[in-house]
């Protein structure tokens, strides 16, 4: 193991509090004239915590701000306020501008598209070659061609020689996003942040792609972000869920608590939408929600779901509930509780 | 295939017609499409016999390169070369569309059978006011202006859009009302049937949810049939009575949607059906199926699924096992039955 630079985020002193702690982030992106400044409100006050180990599923819809968290929290993006706290120490504070390489190291990404993700001049060695030289992993070229060979059957490419001097037109999506995991797991990341990991992929080999996650978590103890807007993979993946609707956090929890006793209007909308063979289309008990996500252009200080919410209240429209305890980790961001 | 097996297919559909007494609203038979490629000639649709009876939703199930939007292309004769129709018969309401001149297919398109496209986005021109898209296609089956201006806001509030966005520009829509405006412009001449080619792939689950709701509700109302095309095996149980999969250019399995999710046969169907995590009930390991879909430039020999299949016996690579009737309505081409 190389020598890492920075103290604050040095090998973990022990499996004492969260890996990774947020604390009220939040990013606006400016738009509009120099006459009329406005700001999109993309995140908005967002909190939680990431233990070791643990795969956090965040769901919601496009548009909602789900991708801009992790991009603040991978640091692509430049946060407007809040806390960013990597085993205790606020990363915002010790290392502004810039993530550092350590930072960098312990918190890898993997992209939507393994269409785009991947360079496609490059063969798939050059991909996996890229971080470990970056972070000196290797000393020597006999040592990198090995740790390219075993991460790839690591993750499942087999015959690896032979993957890995194809290039990634050569490869199906699924392989394409086996070699985009192989790529974060290089630097053994502590913390990967996978953005819509599958949902670019053909339905039949989605699920090999989430069983390769759930079993690294538990060879490695990797702990995820997994982005998605399909409830039914972040129940089958997560250990906990949070619902985000129009840059808000509104509930969270485990992930059968959020499943059995969805508490949020928005949370039981969105369960309602999922497809269910057990009962027909036309059958079911609707939860009805019209119309569509409010603009997120200098929102009121209301509650965001307010104008969809089939129980809205007259305080919904006024001010942003505040969270409240359901059961244990169970919480939800909603007047009704 | 052999052809007393490939008969007994159609011996199938032609019985179901039989017991109407009125020819299938439409009948494929054997359809064979290719595209001639430099590298050879592909078959994306491969001795494909399906048939839709009037009021009927079947569902066509099958990833990406299946050929099932090549197949949806081919009813409607829209194919553009490389892509030919090298074999079989297409017949609506008894009328074979592969010998119909060029003014007769001006007629049978949009009144007979319309298509909803799968990207709205792309399917609507982004210069043209919503209007004028829906007036020109009324026109062009002569309906005179102001009676067509009449229906296209009849057709907006059917669809659940004020009809003052009919001066809108696509941009100015959200997805989901795009997608709206598409199907509207498809039941423009109230066609007898309607294709949509993965008409809510590209939207988040709620709206998807809306949009499905809306077309049942519409069916009902206008008496329309449907040819679903769709990668997502989960909503079409939801949704059709019938479901076809097609895998690599054929069709696997074919059967009463409520017969395929309580009894799938083939091993693809299985594992596709293995494929989606579920939102209640116990959390069990879900397995996909393993490999990817085959290169229909080279595909393999004898079942194009043997390669994946758990369940390969010896004659599989061999020869490609014909479609069995296995009990009514029910055909499957494995060789396990």
């Amino acid at each position: 193991m190389n020598k890492i630079p920075n103290p604050s985020i040095a090998e973990n002193p022990g499996t004492t509090g969260p890996l990774l702690e947020v604390r009220g982030l939040t990013k606006y992106f400016p738009m509009g004239s120099i006459f009329r400044t406005r700001q999109v409100h993309a995140v908005e006050n967002a909190s939680f915590t990431v233990k070791h180990g643990q795969v956090v599923a965040l769901v919601g819809e496009s548009g909602s701000g789900k991708s801009t968290t992790i991009r603040l929290i991978a640091r692509l993006l430049s946060v407007t306020k809040g806390e960013i706290l990597y085993k205790g120490s606020n990363i915002l504070k010790s290392e502004p501008g810039k993530a550092s390489l350590a930072y960098r190291r312990k918190v890898q990404m993997i992209f939507q598209d393994p269409f785009c993700s991947l360079n496609a001049v490059h063969p798939i060695e050059h991909h996996l070659a890229r971080p470990l030289l970056i972070h000196k992993m290797v000393k020597n070229r006999a040592e990198l061609r090995e740790r390219i060979y075993s991460l790839l059957s690591d993750v499942g490419l087999n015959p690896p020689a032979e993957v890995a001097s194809r290039y990634p037109h050569q490869l199906s999506g699924g392989q394409r996003q086996r070699v985009a995991i192989a790529r974060a797991l290089a630097v053994d990341p502590e913390l990967i942040l996978a953005d819509e990991p599958i949902s670019m992929l053909d339905v039949s080999i989605r699920m090999g792609i989430l069983n390769l996650i759930a079993q690294l978590k538990e060879t490695r103890g990797i702990a995820y972000m997994y982005i998605t807007h399909d409830l039914a993979s972040a129940r089958y993946i997560g250990d906990e869920i949070l619902v985000m609707y129009a840059g808000n956090l509104v509930e969270g929890g485990g992930g059968e608590a959020i499943m059995n006793d969805p508490s949020h209007p928005y949370t039981q909308l969105l369960l309602s939408a999922v497809p269910d063979p057990q009962s027909g289309l036309r059958t079911r008990k609707e939860v009805t929600a019209r119309g569509e996500v409010s603009s997120l252009i200098d929102p009121p200080p209301a509650c965001p779901f307010a104008p969809r919410c089939p129980k809205v209240m007259e305080i919904c429209r006024h001010s942003m509930p505040a969270r409240t305890t359901i059961k244990d980790d169970h919480w939800v961001a909603c007047y009704l509780y | 295939m052999p052809t007393d097996q490939a008969s007994g297919a159609g011996a199938g559909s032609i019985v179901r017609s039989a017991a109407q007494n009125t020819p299938l609203l439409l009948d494929i038979r054997n359809l064979q499409v290719e595209y001639l490629t430099p590298h050879g000639p592909v078959r994306a649709v491969d001795n494909v016999s399906i048939a839709v009876q009037s009021g009927e939703v079947v569902g066509l199930a099958g990833e990406s390169g299946s050929g099932k939007s090549t197949l949806a292309h081919a009813i409607l004769r829209i194919l553009h070369p490389p892509a030919l129709i090298t074999g079989g018969e297409i017949l609506f309401s008894g009328k074979d569309t592969l010998t119909m001149n060029m003014t007769e297919l001006e007629q049978f398109r949009w009144r007979s059978v319309s298509i909803v496209f799968q990207s709205a986005m792309n399917a609507l021109n982004p210069v043209m006011r919503i209007r004028d898209q829906l007036l020109d296609v009324m026109q062009c089956h002569g309906i005179s202006k102001a009676e067509a201006n009449r229906q296209a806001v009849r057709l907006f509030e059917l669809v659940g859009i004020d009809p003052q966005r009919l001066d809108a520009y696509p941009h100015q829509l959200s997805g989901g009302m795009r997608q709206r405006t598409v199907i509207a412009i498809a039941l423009a001449l109230n066609p007898p049937l309607l294709i949509m080619d993965e008409p809510t792939t590209a939207l988040d689950v709620v709206v998807q949810k809306d949009i499905l709701q809306q077309i049942v509700h519409l069916k009902e109302r206008m008496g329309f049939s449907i040819l679903f095309i769709t990668h997502d095996l989960s909503l079409l149980v939801e949704f059709s009575t019938h479901i076809a999969i097609m895998y690599a250019g054929e069709i696997v399995e074919k059967a009463p949607a409520r017969e395929l999710f309580t009894n799938p046969l083939h091993p693809y169907t299985v594992g596709l059906m293995n494929s989606f995590p579920s939102i209640r009930g116990e959390k069990k390991k879900l397995t996909g199926i393993p490999g990817s879909p085959p290169d229909l430039i080279s595909p393999p020999g004898g079942c194009r699924f043997h390669p994946r299949c758990p369940r390969m016996m010896p004659e599989c690579p061999v020869k490609a096992p014909a479609n069995k009737a296995v009990a009514e309505d029910h055909t499957v081409a494995c060789y396990l039955y």
